[in-house]
Parts: structure tokens; sequence; C-alpha cells
């Protein structure tokens, strides 16, 4: 086993959302089967640079360990993806950290995506079942519609793609590519659609979906392969109709 | 609710590019091919444009009030955007950054055009053969030309495609690289058009 092998590591750091960026360089040693988690679990462990240096620990958030929670998402030698499933023997080095910038920075790694969750209470992402009784079984998916959709109950709103749309930043107010796939599917359960138009309502407000320039870089960066762009499409079909229904008239 | 004004802009910018702009280009490269066919023939399609019932009509509701709707908030679209292409170099990701750009060369352009002919005309000269041959006598003026002129086709037909997906047409991956194909075709069609009407003029 080699003893002296070590990893680098390029880190884009900020002490609070106010405060000015600056990078910090760090060398930890090398150890087997590691993911960018572990390397900064190791900073953590024994905060020092790589001048020799205390500083404070490396600040990122992480949840589930396993890409399904979209927590712990950064850019990662410049594309932005999970740190967990970012396995360090795969990477180039020095590997460079920085949070994403379509974000504001909470401090170092950790962004706020406030902006993704208010999305999807704009848009209504969610199926009303509550009442004051039982209300039964809903009605029943056909299984074809059933495994489409199941694509795209994957998303984890851990904003890889609003970090890639040219769309989304500080000039705008565009919602992103993630909360107009979770319209689809909503829409395309049974008992959701029985809400469908309050969802495209939302979809057709300011910020919506009408802001989409089709870059289509969120389907290229999606870290769960969901159709990003077929349902922004989509949507954009619903959208039109509706205008229509909504214009002339229509009880459907 | 009403959609939003930000919702009903968006649209209406696509569908204007598209009708009655699109095809108003399309029209206008047509006639200009007949100078291939000589000076005659060029000012006869010409004054035979410009002898249609209702000109001034057609021209303000098919050509500027579209034209001016469509520039101005194509500018607001067009800042509105943080291009990223060194990071993410896909062939779409190019082409959004190619339309805003094209965009930008077509506004200029098309000002620039506006004002040597149909200003010009306005105020008593005759848009005809000879007209053209002055301009693009000037080589700099014939580059200026061919590159608003394939610029102007560029963002016509890449915006031919956005607006297939961004009024639902063509959902599917499979459908929208059709398009694609569809649309460059379109591309170099209209440009091999529009090129061979410059050089007629040489």
């Amino acid at each position: 086993m080699s003893e002296e092998r070590t990893i680098t590591l390029k880190i884009k750091r900020q002490d609070g959302p106010e405060s000015a960026p600056y990078e910090e360089t760090f060398t930890i040693p090398y150890r087997q089967n590691m993911n960018v988690i572990s390397a900064l679990m190791e900073i953590r462990r024994n905060p020092v640079n790589a001048k020799g240096e205390n500083t404070t620990p490396v600040v990122w958030e992480m949840g589930c360990l396993e890409e399904v929670c979209g927590a712990c998402s950064m850019v990662i030698n410049g594309k932005p993806r999970q740190s967990c499933t970012a396995l360090v023997d795969r990477l180039e080095q020095p590997i460079r950290l920085e949070p994403m910038t379509t974000f504001p920075v909470i401090r170092d790694l950790a962004v706020d995506r406030s902006r993704m969750f208010d999305a999807l209470k704009k848009v209504k992402a969610w199926i009303p079942i509550d009442g004051t009784h039982d209300l039964g079984p809903g009605p029943r998916m056909p299984e074809n519609k059933r495994q489409w959709a199941y694509e795209l109950s994957k998303c984890m709103t851990c904003g890889v793609c609003l970090e890639a749309c040219p769309n989304v930043n500080s000039r705008s107010e565009f919602i992103g590519p993630a909360a107009v796939s979770q319209v689809r599917l909503f829409n395309s359960h049974p008992t959701g659609e029985m809400n469908k138009e309050e969802r495209l309502e939302g979809l057709m407000d300011e910020g919506g979906l009408a802001n989409c320039g089709n870059s289509q870089n969120c389907v290229q960066s999606c870290p769960k392969g969901i159709p990003l762009t077929t349902s922004i499409a989509a949507m954009n079909r619903a959208t039109s109709l509706q205008t229509f229904k909504n214009f002339f008239g229509s009880d459907r | 609710m009403a959609a939003s004004r930000d919702f009903v802009s968006r649209k209406l910018h696509s569908l204007l590019g598209v009708i009655p702009l699109g095809l108003y280009v399309t029209q206008h490269l047509t006639v200009n091919h007949f100078a291939t066919r000589g000076p005659e023939a060029f000012n006869e399609a010409a004054h035979f444009m410009e002898s249609l019932p209702f000109r001034y009509l057609l021209e303000i509701f098919v050509i500027f009030l579209p034209l001016l709707f469509h520039a101005i908030y194509g500018v607001y679209i067009a800042f509105q955007s943080k291009n990223n292409v060194s990071r993410y170099g896909y062939l779409r990701n190019w082409m959004f950054y190619m339309q805003r750009i094209s965009g930008i060369i077509v506004l200029i352009f098309v000002t620039w055009h506006v004002w040597q002919t149909r200003i010009q005309a306005a105020m008593g000269a005759e848009v005809n053969y000879q007209m053209m041959v002055d301009i693009l006598a000037n080589p700099w003026m014939m580059i200026f030309y061919i590159v608003g002129v394939i610029g102007t086709v560029f963002h016509f037909a890449n915006g031919l495609w956005s607006f297939f997906v961004s009024w639902g047409f063509t959902v599917t991956p499979k459908s929208q690289r059709a398009m694609t194909y569809v649309t460059m075709a379109i591309f170099l069609a209209l440009s091999v058009v529009g090129i061979r009407a410059l050089f007629a003029f040489v």
C-alpha cells in the first residue's frame, strides 16, 4: 500500500450568506473507495488546510448517502451532481468543489434550495385526498402510465437541473424544470388529475413554464435520468390547450 | 384565473416569430430570388409587391407591429438568460445561445436594412435592382448582408424548432430530433435562396 498517496481538494468556501467567497486547498490521505463526502468528513475530522494552517471545517449538507434525497448536490469539477455518488477514484485531481451558483449560499457548500420548494407549492405538486369522511379507494391507474409516471417520481428536488438551466438565475423568476415535471406527474395520477387545472394555472403564472428557453441542459444533467424536456413539452401542450379552454370555454 | 402576462407574451413571441414573421421572411427571400433571372424579372416582382392592395395595412400588421414586439421582447429574453455553453456544451444549449446571438445580429441587420430600403423609399427613393446593386457594390456591405441573411434564416429555422416545442406540438425526444433535421434543412435551403439572390446583384 502506498502510504504517501494523497487527495487534493480545492474548495470554494464562503463564511456566510453575505461574505465574499474564497478558495482553500486541502490535502488528505488517500483511502480506497472514498466518495467526496468521506473526503469532506476527513477534513471535518482534521480541519487543517494544505498550508498546514488550522481552519474551520467545511460545511456541506447530506442526508441519505445513496442519491435519493438530493441534499448533497454541489458543483464537482465543473458539473453539478451529488457528492455521495461522486467517487474519488473516478474524479480528476485536484477535485474542485463549489456550491451551486443558482441558489443562495448558506455557508461553504451548503445552499438554500427554498426556491425549489416554493415552486412546488406554487404549482400545487401534491394530491388532495383529505376529506371529512372516508372517500374510498381512488380510480385505478393503467400500468403503462404508471411505468412512465414512476420515472418522474424519482425527482429528489436536488437542484441540478436548475443549476444547469441558463434561464434560472437572479434575473428571472423561472421555477425551473423540476416543478414542471412534477405537475406532469401529479396530473397523470387518476386522483391528482381531478385538480389538474389548478396545477396548470400555477405553471401559467409569472415565472412559469413559458420561461423555458429549450436549452435542454436539464435533461442532460438530471442524475435520475428524468425525461424533463418531455415533461416540459407535454406541459407546453397542456397549458396551450388550457389557454384555449379558459378563453373560449369548456366543460372539461 | 387568466394566464399571466409573462405566459401570454412568451407564447405570442414564439408564435409571431413564425406567423407572420417567418412566413414573411420566406416570401421576401423568394421574391429576391427573381434577381437571378435578371433585373427586369426582379423589378417586376418588386413592383408587384409594392403595388399590392392595402399595402400600408399589410406592412403595419404583417411586418412592423409583429416585428417590433418580437424584437423588443426578444432582447428582454436574450438578456435574461445566463449562457453557460462552456460548462454545458450540448447541441441544444449551443442552439439556445446561437438563437440569442443571431437574434441580436438580426436586430442590427434589419434595422439597418429597413433604413436603407423602406425608409429611403418613403423619402422618395425607388426600390429596384439598381438600388441593391449600388448597396452591394461595397464589399463590406456585401459581407454585412451575407451575415445578416444567414443570421436571419438561422434565427427563423431554429425558432421554428422552439415554436414546435413551446406550443406543445413536438413532445417526444424522437419528434424533437426529427424537427431538428427538418428545421436545419430549412435553414440550409433558405440560406441558398438568400445568398443566390445577393450574388445576383453583383
